[in-house]
């Protein structure tokens, strides 16, 4: 793979499409990118659960999971939550604009290991986002993996992202789709509850399962204690981990969660391994 | 190459003759000692303690560019780096912080920057023979005349240094001196070595590291890390007088269109360090962060590296303004062991 031989030093990339998946003042916005360089675009891999540092030269970087499977096509995406000074400025960003990207950053879900397995995603808000490539991948995937069921919630309809691809996954014969909403809307025709009630309610057989969430760190709390209720044992539930970060390559220091650098070692975790950090859901 | 000596009258034009390379060397007075680059034609006098500030601004600035760019244009500029440099009279256990933090910047992938200044500078070290009140490098693996990461070691015999070549640069820098060296004899060998068993012997502080690594995230909620961070005022100083404190923040700067992507220190020890946008801060209080410091140096290090993160300089302590003391606080985790 071509990489600039100086880590530090980000690819252009340019907006195909962009849209946003939710509003408000904390919106998130879909970026569709496609690298400005032919030669990145053949060289560039990435595998679900991987990140990547996209930001706006003059303004900043920051950490955002890459929110599509690389059996999508040659393109990135990235769903962006509208909070500080750089994703500010990436919501500036119209198609054709511009962004850089360095990565990809970080280990993967181990999907080659999953292989045979049924493939189960708890998702809350935002963090769906690192969920949906490991539901595309699966899908495009299917006839290797031993079925796929997806739970995804978030405080109101409007709250959710990739809204857009509900109707079809919902239809689709492979998928075993949930979502759900907090509290009770007119014309939602889905589940109503929290998270990890739901995950009660679809109560998924734990064997030969593997579970991966995704979420707020209280969702993801009640989603673990939940699991073990259903009788997943520890090694077989994945999380991802965030942290503030600089350089993602394990040097600037701060990502770390107990000895682990959520950039390096990270941000995919075995729960088993998880439990060992004591700083893990700090 | 065996051990040289060079008479100290000889000194000025040992030094002349590192032409062609930037020459840093402890600059200033008493306790505000620093390296700094020498003026042409200097002699830097090595009669210091330790510099205030460790020399691993050579290697890794408090502040560098990354690359310039201008706002509007997609072209990047690198800056080159080209200047070797040689630095004059490291402390050994300077020297041997620089060893330790090219395993982090080596880690899974090379850190250019620095690895492009440390083939540039030379280190030439010089051994303690008066280690200061709050040295404890022999308890950390290292001593007063420790060659890891140097690349040559004086040491002061009063009228001669003792020359000894650590690395090939280091043979090359006594080559260039040629006949302003004179071979030392045993005589002078056993003279250096009885001179660092006896300022090994002045070396007051002492600690016990073993079980340390291991035990130390088994303490977690002990309330020891809230004792010993109770005064702390959470000001840094520990970290950026920390010959192996590493960590940076990048930060872009703009000044009309032209702009430059920089790194610069940063410190675990600020609140800043680790916030997440969103609000939430994973180590929100002084209690937190000081666990994490100590852990990082004593513990997550060694899982990582097998070597602790921390020489002994003596510098944490001696700058504290609430005297906080590492030693204190390893003394008081061996105890909770």
């Amino acid at each position: 793979m071509k990489t600039n031989e100086n880590p530090y030093i980000p690819y252009y990339a340019t907006v195909e499409d962009t849209w946003f998946e939710t509003g408000g003042e904390r919106a998130i916005k879909t970026f569709k990118v496609v690298f400005d360089d032919e030669e990145v675009r053949k060289n560039w891999s990435h595998s679900p659960g991987q990140c990547a540092m996209i930001g706006v030269l003059g303004v900043g970087e920051s950490m955002i999971s890459i929110s599509c499977s690389p059996t999508e096509g040659e393109f990135l995406r990235f769903s962006v939550m509208k909070m500080g000074k750089v994703t500010q400025a990436l919501h500036q960003l119209e198609a054709g604009d511009k962004m850089t990207v360095r990565g990809p950053y970080g280990n993967s879900f181990p999907l080659d290991e999953w292989e045979g397995k049924h493939i189960l995603t708890i998702g809350g808000g935002i963090g769906q986002a690192p969920m949906r490539p490991v539901v595309e991948y699966v899908k495009a995937n299917y006839e290797k993996y031993g079925g796929l069921t997806m739970i995804y919630g978030a405080r109101t309809s409007g709250d959710l992202c990739f809204k857009n691809e509900f109707e079809e996954m919902t239809r689709d014969d492979d998928l075993s789709c949930h979502l759900t909403i907090d509290i009770e809307e007119e014309q939602w025709d889905h589940n109503v509850g929290f998270v990890p009630q739901v995950l009660l309610d679809v109560n998924p057989s734990p064997e030969n399962t593997i579970a991966v969430t995704c979420g707020p760190p209280i969702m993801i709390r009640f989603v673990l204690e939940n699991l073990k209720k259903l009788g997943f044992e520890d090694d077989q539930i994945y999380t991802t981990l965030e942290n503030r970060m600089k350089c993602g390559i394990g040097k600037c220091g701060r990502c770390n969660a107990g000895n682990m650098y959520v950039c390096k070692d990270g941000p995919v975790f075995n729960y088993a391994t998880l439990k060992e950090i004591p700083e893990a859901f700090a | 190459m065996s051990a040289m000596l060079l008479n100290k009258e000889k000194w000025p034009e040992f030094v002349g003759k590192l032409t062609g390379k930037k020459i840093w060397a402890p600059q200033g007075e008493g306790q505000e000692m620093r390296f700094a680059p020498l003026d042409e034609g200097d002699a830097p006098a090595l009669e210091y303690g330790n510099t205030r500030v460790p020399p691993k601004q050579a290697l890794f600035p408090q502040t560098e560019t990354l690359f310039r760019f201008q706002l509007g244009r997609e072209d990047v500029e690198v800056p080159e780096l080209e200047e070797e440099v040689v630095l004059l009279g490291v402390r050994p256990c300077d020297a041997r912080s620089m060893a330790i933090v090219d395993n982090l910047f080596s880690w899974e992938e090379d850190d250019p920057y620095y690895f492009k200044r440390r083939e540039l500078v030379t280190l030439v070290g010089l051994a303690c023979s008066e280690p200061g009140l709050n040295c404890f490098c022999t308890s950390v693996g290292g001593g007063p005349a420790s060659t890891e990461g140097l690349d040559l070691l004086m040491t002061d015999l009063g009228e001669h240094y003792l020359l000894e070549a650590v690395t090939e640069k280091g043979e090359n820098l006594l080559k260039e001196a040629g006949d302003l060296l004179e071979e030392a004899d045993d005589d002078k060998v056993k003279e250096k070595e009885q001179l660092i068993e006896e300022s090994k012997g002045a070396i007051k502080r002492s600690l016990d590291t073993e079980g340390i690594p291991e035990g130390l995230p088994g303490l977690w909620e002990d309330p020891l890390w809230q004792r010993v961070s109770a005064s702390c005022l959470g000001c840094g100083t520990c970290t950026y007088l920390c010959p192996t404190c590493h960590c940076f923040d990048i930060q872009d700067e703009v000044e009309g269109f032209a702009a430059r992507s920089c790194r610069m220190w940063d410190s675990c020890m600020f609140g800043e360090y680790t916030l997440h946008t969103s609000g939430h801060n994973p180590r929100p209080t002084r209690r937190e962060r000081t666990r994490n410091r100590i852990n990082h140096k004593y513990s997550y290090f060694v899982d990582k590296f097998d070597v602790i993160a921390c020489v002994g300089c003596g510098r944490c302590v001696n700058l504290c303004p609430v005297n906080i003391d590492i030693v204190e606080i390893l003394k008081q985790v061996k105890e909770a062991l």
